[in-house]
């Protein structure tokens, strides 16, 4: 079976610092950022990108829908 | 034991409620006003003076709450702000057809339809010209500041029962929200059941005994029955205007020109009345304090003495017509007022009245007076 | 292989729907309601109806669904957006009419048209945001507010005695013969976003088929009005509302499954 490699692009801007990304993630991808977006809010990121298998669970649960994810098959 | 407090005027009026010896709050939540229920809610007065308070489903429920309650001979008010008091107009109706004692407080916002959360005083047509259907009028108190707010709860109740009328409490976004020094009245007992039966018995509904039954009922189909229940209504609201009519007067005594406002507008009138002084435009402020009935005679009395008028009203000119009605013709009449939720400043309010009044002022419309010496 | 080489166009699997406008939304962070907009958008956009497709804002915390939503949008008074979306739907029968409603417009002061567009099985899609409060005007007490639960009005908990037990809107309209399709869902997980969104689906399937009325509850969180972070407010929705709101499909092709 041909292994997936997954990345998400979140748009800082839109993130609104709710964390409700965090527990879906399977492979715990994703944390808070340190520093702040123009509204105040720490945003969401891959803090460990080689894990992310693209799986979407993060960005269909976000409700500013600040996550895009990108998927590619690797061999 | 009356109480000096900081209070914002929601919170003051609900207070007032509770000492007024209100009996009900029926309400339900809408900005800017839905912190009188919460207020109400957090102070349970049903274990300091036994009132209930519930929040209805919608405006509409509410306001039928209070009718079946003033129906009994108790103290009962609701609030609102514009949108829910359009809900509540039908009911109104019902409680001025049917001669229902009752308050109803509207912390107007800016309209129409859903509008702003902003002030506005674009109710004026609806609470002082009917709102609801029918020949009927509300007797209509206008508060300017937390501590009218507070006092007129009382004031409200006491001309309710008089006149056995639904009254409003026509207030707006900005009383309703600031904060100032009130001094709130010394508890007022509730009436006991017994008291209401003695005192209401000839027409309230609280069950018939050793008399005849009561009927609360605005319906009556015979025309010549209707017609004389119109003629007291009406005989009624004459009584208000000899009797409760209410208005005050700011430096009027050696005014040119005056100033015709109510609540939040009369306390930034006031301002501009001090700026224009300052400037040497002898300027006075009228405020009615009954929206109805409205201050005709004083105002018409002093429409001999001024050259010209402005109605500064946070709306597109609602007050303006009453205030033309008054002055009859005798000097200029004009509008002034910012609408959409905006509050006008004191200088505008001048410059309006510069541009309006004072450089019109010398003009005369059709009046029968002499010319003045200028 | 280099993230740079992963986020390439070609590969990218899932994005926002071209039927949310790029207005950020006003609600707080975490709110269901962003989700639940989402969904049902991206399903109107799956189906290719968005032209066909008119929405009925409610009044309350999603009063400005109309600057979200792309499609075609009525703002309605408090409650009535039931009886709005009647009236475009019986002068427009092929379109897709649907109302978006939080919990004091539908149960509270809209019962009566609630109520009654079911009973008539009104051709449209209702959906209900249940998160037990009323949001907008800051945190009070709503029809569908737990017992014992704390709000601006019920400050000392929820009292049945004086205020009444919470509605459960479902059942209560899943009992009315007008209604076709019934289901009680939530947006707090991946999984649940995904049984909502084929719920919503097959809402707006019954619509094309002209089966009736659908009503899609979706059980959300209120993390501000019941004081809590996001993640706990979804704790906190498992642990409480999912019990009294439970979820499921509870009338489905005009047969009822469960019965409060």
């Amino acid at each position: 079976m041909a292994k997936v490699r997954g990345a998400i692009v979140v748009d800082t801007e839109a993130c609104k610092g709710c964390e409700v990304c965090i527990p879906v993630c399977g492979e715990d991808v994703i944390s808070m950022s340190q520093e702040v977006n123009r509204k105040g809010y720490h945003y969401a990121y891959m803090s460990d990108p080689e894990a992310c298998t693209g799986c979407t669970n993060c960005a269909i649960v976000c409700p500013d829908r600040a996550i895009a994810v990108y998927r590619v098959k690797v061999a | 034991m009356s109480e000096l407090r900081l209070m914002k005027g929601n919170e003051a009026l609900a207070e007032a409620a509770i000492r007024a010896g209100a009996d009900a709050y029926f309400g339900y939540p809408i900005t800017p006003q839905s912190e009188v229920i919460e207020y109400l809610m957090t102070e349970r007065p049903e274990k300091r003076t036994g009132m209930v308070v519930l929040q209805a489903e919608s405006e509409v429920a509410a306001i039928n709450m209070v009718y079946g309650a003033a129906g009994t001979g108790k103290r009962v008010m609701t609030s609102s702000s514009s949108p829910g008091i359009s809900l509540k107009m039908e009911g109104i109706s019902y409680l001025a057809g049917a001669e229902l004692p009752a308050l109803i407080v509207n912390v107007v916002r800016g309209g129409p339809g859903l509008g702003t959360i902003q002030p506005s005083q674009a109710d004026y047509y609806q609470a002082v010209k009917g709102g609801g259907h029918g020949d009927y009028h509300m007797y209509v108190l206008a508060p300017a500041s937390v501590q009218e707010m507070a006092d007129f709860v009382s004031d409200g109740f006491e001309m309710a029962f008089k006149y056995r009328t639904p009254v409003m409490i026509l207030s707006d976004g900005l009383i309703g929200q600031m904060m100032e020094k009130v001094v709130l009245k010394d508890e007022q007992k509730r009436l006991t059941d017994e008291e209401i039966c003695e005192r209401y018995g000839d027409w309230a509904t609280t069950g018939k005994k050793g008399r005849e039954r009561n009927i609360i009922t605005s319906l009556y189909l015979e025309p010549e029955r209707m017609e004389q229940r119109v003629r007291r209504l009406m005989k009624k609201y004459e009584r208000m205007e000899q009797e409760d009519m209410r208005y005050e007067t700011i430096f009027c005594d050696d005014a040119e020109y005056l100033i015709v406002a109510y609540g939040s507008s009369a306390r930034i009138a006031q301002k501009t009345v001090e700026l224009a002084r300052k400037k040497g435009i002898r300027v006075g402020l009228l405020r009615p304090i009954t929206l109805f009935p409205f201050p005709t005679k004083p105002l018409n009395e002093l429409a001999d003495q001024v050259k010209g008028v402005l109605s500064v009203e946070m709306n597109a000119g609602q007050m303006v017509d009453d205030v033309r009605l008054a002055v009859e013709h005798k000097v200029p009449v004009e509008h002034f007022g910012r609408t959409g939720g905006i509050i006008h400043t004191p200088e505008e309010i001048l410059e309006a009245l510069e541009q309006k009044i004072v450089k019109d002022g010398s003009i005369r419309h059709h009046t029968t007076r002499e010319p003045s010496l200028l | 292989m280099e993230v740079l080489d992963i986020i390439r166009p070609e590969n990218q699997v899932f994005c926002k729907t071209g039927l949310m406008t790029d207005t950020t939304l006003t609600y707080c962070p975490g709110c269901g309601h962003g989700t639940a907009h989402n969904i049902a958008m991206e399903v109107i956009e799956e189906l290719g109806i968005a032209e066909d497709t008119i929405g009925v804002a409610p009044v309350g915390c999603s009063v400005f669904a109309y600057d979200f939503m792309d499609v075609d949008m009525t703002q309605a008074a408090h409650g009535r957006a039931p009886a709005v979306a009647t009236g475009i739907s019986r002068i427009w029968p092929e379109k897709y009419v649907f109302t978006y409603q939080g919990d004091g417009d539908l149960a509270a002061i809209g019962t009566a048209e609630t109520i009654h567009c079911c009973n008539r099985g009104e051709n449209i899609v209702i959906i209900f945001v249940n998160n037990g409060i009323y949001g907008m005007t800051g945190g009070q007490m709503a029809p569908t507010t737990l017992p014992g639960m704390r709000t601006s009005t019920s400050p000392y908990g929820r009292e049945i005695e004086t205020m009444g037990s919470p509605i459960k809107m479902s059942e209560l309209v899943a009992n009315l013969p007008g209604t076709y399709y019934v289901t009680r869902q939530s947006v707090h997980t991946h999984k649940h976003v995904r049984k909502a969104k084929k719920a919503i689906m097959k809402a707006f399937e019954n619509t094309r088929l002209k089966k009736g009325l659908s009503f899609v509850e979706i059980v959300s969180n209120c993390n501000s009005g019941w004081k809590m972070t996001p993640n706990d407010s979804n704790k906190w929705m498992e642990e409480h509302m999912f019990p009294y709101y439970p979820l499921g499909d509870i009338k489905v092709n005009g047969i009822i499954k469960q019965v409060a």
